[in-house]
């Protein structure tokens, strides 16, 4: 992207990208609008058959005036029927974005996905939701996939009541030759499976009279109403306090379970992860950086990003003067580098990571990482370099993160 | 509920009496009295018909007489025709409560419309024109407008009739009467129909499954028309009270322009009826807006 040296972009330049940017965001809003789409152009296979969802190399662009934001750019991993996947990364990582383009929620016509797949398994059919027209993405939205936001202050609507929202997705979903009364029974038993007590009340009254964690509830409950097969929840605690917190993870645990769903825990708490996740994807400025199951993630975390984020978090029982946090900032998103986006940041820098960015390197047959380090010809140079201070830091948080999660489970 | 709206008159009585004791005092206090016309009357004539209609007694007097006569039903006379006040006011509050019930109708359904228009095809050509419009419309002077309509439509096309009492044609006013207020609510609609857009309530409606129209129309419009409300009652009053602008340039007979001629004539008793008139409707305008306000909005507590 063109930029000036201070940083700030010319008119001339920014109205030069505004009109590019019309051209191309009219394109992608040409190409969804089309209306009867062919079955086979979004009907797709499953590479494999137990996987609820597989991310295959997707970009999620985002179109502004500034530049082109690339918020996911080249995601690929897979969250198998039955087990939670989680997210983490800080904000910005586009751990947000990529379940989003999974809701075909992006914020259009600026976001767009460009490239890759979403391959979402529906039993006996395959749908790649990058080209699934609208109509048939209202009838994934809520049913098969069905998402828990993370501010139920504000994500029930402040006008309507309780059991009116909640009987909508039914009612859209599940909802055919069914009565009124019929749909708000199968509301008050959703209700009350969240743990509502009082379900009946509750569902006559309105968003601002219940609190943080009860609205939550409602909201898993609206997600959970018409058995989704995919569950993708964006940090659902962040708004809520610890004890409340702790009640909604084991809620969605224990859910999940019952109806056999898939979970994608978006978060930047590594605790939450340790706790519920079964897999790990580590995201960095719109690519992942690290990806393996809970374990490989937390007792051999690889990526200096990730062994970054495990140490800057407190530890049970040890007594620090200053917390852990990762040098510097992360690249401007318009203005990516060519080389690996975390070398700036990086304290383990190896002479090589100046070029370009580094592919991924199997550690195991799950455990996955984006670094020069792991590279049979710089293992040597690697060895040399360690940051032995905050490898040991990194790694005693993270082993008491899954030991605390153990204890509770 | 009953609690809070008794309350609300209870508080309406005191503001209205506050505004009976200002419009009396400075309406007294303007220079010139109803008898003085241009054409010198007698001394002598002047004090005979001040005697009659209690002129000469000291203000406040006049105005414990004014409030006496008030409170037992009485309107009192125009100074200047003799006709009875009440029976005056009610018939011409007809002839514009007919216009502006139509123009306030005209203007809330079609602003409502525009605006929701303007927000959904936001920085497009549709968004363009009515932003174009709403603006040339709040700032063209309501008697701009009515005095081109009728230049244009009466005089130079003839398509339109001129405004008689016998054969009201409601077009050019009703026009000229809800440009304005159309305008504005556009504007309202707009801007709180994009910032509802926005909300986390939409998209979780939208990860529902909802449909684009319903989410649109259900979830977001019931929350967009709160700002809109407040704006909407006491512009209905105002309306339906007439303009004394438009009403002059139609030469309609509505309540605006007894207000205007009442004032030019001080025409006392007839001044501060149409003031009371005025406030008491602005009054039950007010309370509407927050029971309705109240209807759309749980959040809202009246007490």
């Amino acid at each position: 992207m063109a930029k000036e040296k201070n940083g700030y972009l010319s008119a001339r330049e920014s109205r030069r990208i505004s009109k590019e940017n019309r051209r191309i965001m009219g394109e992608y809003e040409k190409k969804r609008k089309r209306k009867n789409v062919d079955e086979n152009e979004y009907l797709t296979t499953m590479h494999d058959k137990n996987n609820a969802v597989e991310f295959d190399n997707l970009h999620s662009y985002f179109f502004t005036d500034a530049g082109t934001v690339k918020s996911v750019d080249g995601v690929s991993f897979n969250v198998p029927i039955g087990k939670t996947v989680g997210i983490v990364g800080e904000s910005g990582c586009g751990k947000s974005v990529t379940s989003l383009s999974l809701m075909q929620l992006l914020q259009r016509p600026q976001g767009q996905i460009v490239d890759g797949e979403i391959r979402l398994n529906r039993g006996e059919k395959a749908y790649n939701i990058a080209e699934t027209p609208q109509e048939i993405m209202q009838d994934l939205r809520g049913n098969a996939i069905s998402m828990i936001f993370q501010e139920p202050m504000t994500s029930l609507n402040p006008v309507f009541r309780i059991g009116d929202q909640v009987d909508e997705v039914i009612e859209l979903h599940e909802g055919k030759g069914k009565t009124k009364e019929e749909i708000r029974k199968q509301t008050i038993e959703a209700l009350e499976l969240v743990g509502i007590a009082n379900a009946t009340g509750v569902a006559e009254m309105f968003p601002h009279e219940l609190s943080g964690g009860m609205r939550q509830r409602v909201m898993i409950a609206m997600a959970l109403a018409c058995h989704p097969r995919v569950i993708i929840a964006d940090e659902p605690t962040t708004a809520l306090d610890v004890t409340i917190q702790a009640q909604i993870l084991d809620l969605l645990r224990e859910l999940k379970d019952k109806i056999n769903a898939s979970i994608m825990l978006i978060t930047h708490d590594l605790g939450v992860i340790a706790e519920m996740a079964d897999y790990v994807v580590v995201m960095y400025a719109g690519r992942i950086v690290e990806k393996g199951t809970a374990e490989e993630i937390f007792y051999h975390p690889a990526h200096p990003y990730t062994l970054g984020l495990m140490a800057s978090k407190p530890v049970v029982g040890k007594e620090v003067d200053e917390l852990y946090s990762i040098p510097g900032k992360v690249p401007n998103p318009v203005n990516m580098p060519d080389y690996c986006y975390f070398k700036d940041r990086c304290e383990m820098c190896l002479e090589c990571c100046k070029g370009e960015y580094p592919g991924e390197i199997h550690l195991s047959d799950t455990h996955v990482v984006s670094c020069y380090r792991y590279y049979e010809e710089h293992k040597e140079e690697a060895a040399q370099k360690v940051n032995k201070e905050l490898m040991a830091i990194a790694s005693m948080a993270a082993k008491n993160d899954k030991e605390v999660a153990e204890d509770v489970k | 509920m009953t609690k809070y709206i008794t309350k609300r008159i209870l508080l309406a009585i005191v503001s209205i009496w506050i505004i009976t004791l200002i419009t009396f005092f400075t309406m007294n206090a303007i220079p010139g009295g109803p008898f003085n016309k241009e054409k010198a009357t007698s001394a002598a004539v002047i004090a005979t018909l001040e005697a009659r209609y209690n002129l000469d007694k000291p203000l406040g007097e006049q105005y414990v007489l004014y409030m006496t006569n008030l409170l037992h039903g009485d309107w009192g006379i125009s100074l200047h025709s003799g006709r009875d006040i009440w029976t005056d006011i009610w018939s011409r509050f007809q002839v514009s409560a007919k216009l502006g019930g139509r123009a306030a109708a005209v203007a809330i359904v079609i602003g409502i419309v525009l605006g929701s228009i303007a927000a959904l095809t936001r920085n497009k050509l549709p968004d363009r024109l009515i932003v174009f419009f709403t603006t040339l419309g709040t700032a063209m002077p309501s008697f701009v407008l009515a005095t081109l309509l009728l230049l244009v439509f009466c005089l130079k096309l003839s398509l339109i009739p001129v405004w008689s009492s016998s054969d009201p044609n409601y077009i050019l006013p009703v026009i000229a009467l809800s440009v304005y207020p159309m305008a504005y609510i556009t504007r309202l609609t707009k801007t709180s129909m994009l910032d509802a857009l926005n909300q986390d309530y939409v998209r979780t409606a939208r990860a529902k499954g909802v449909s684009k129209v319903k989410v649109i129309f259900v979830h977001a419009l019931r929350n967009a028309l709160i700002p809109v409300i407040t704006y909407v009652g006491p512009m209905v009053a105002y309306i339906l009270t007439g303009s004394m602008v438009v009403e002059n340039i139609f030469t309609i007979g509505g309540l605006g322009s007894v207000f205007v001629t009442s004032i030019n004539n001080r025409d006392y008793p007839v001044i501060m009826a149409v003031t009371i008139f005025l406030a008491i409707l602005m009054v039950i305008a007010n309370l509407l807006t927050d029971i309705v306000y109240k209807l759309v909005d749980p959040r809202i507590k009246l007490d």
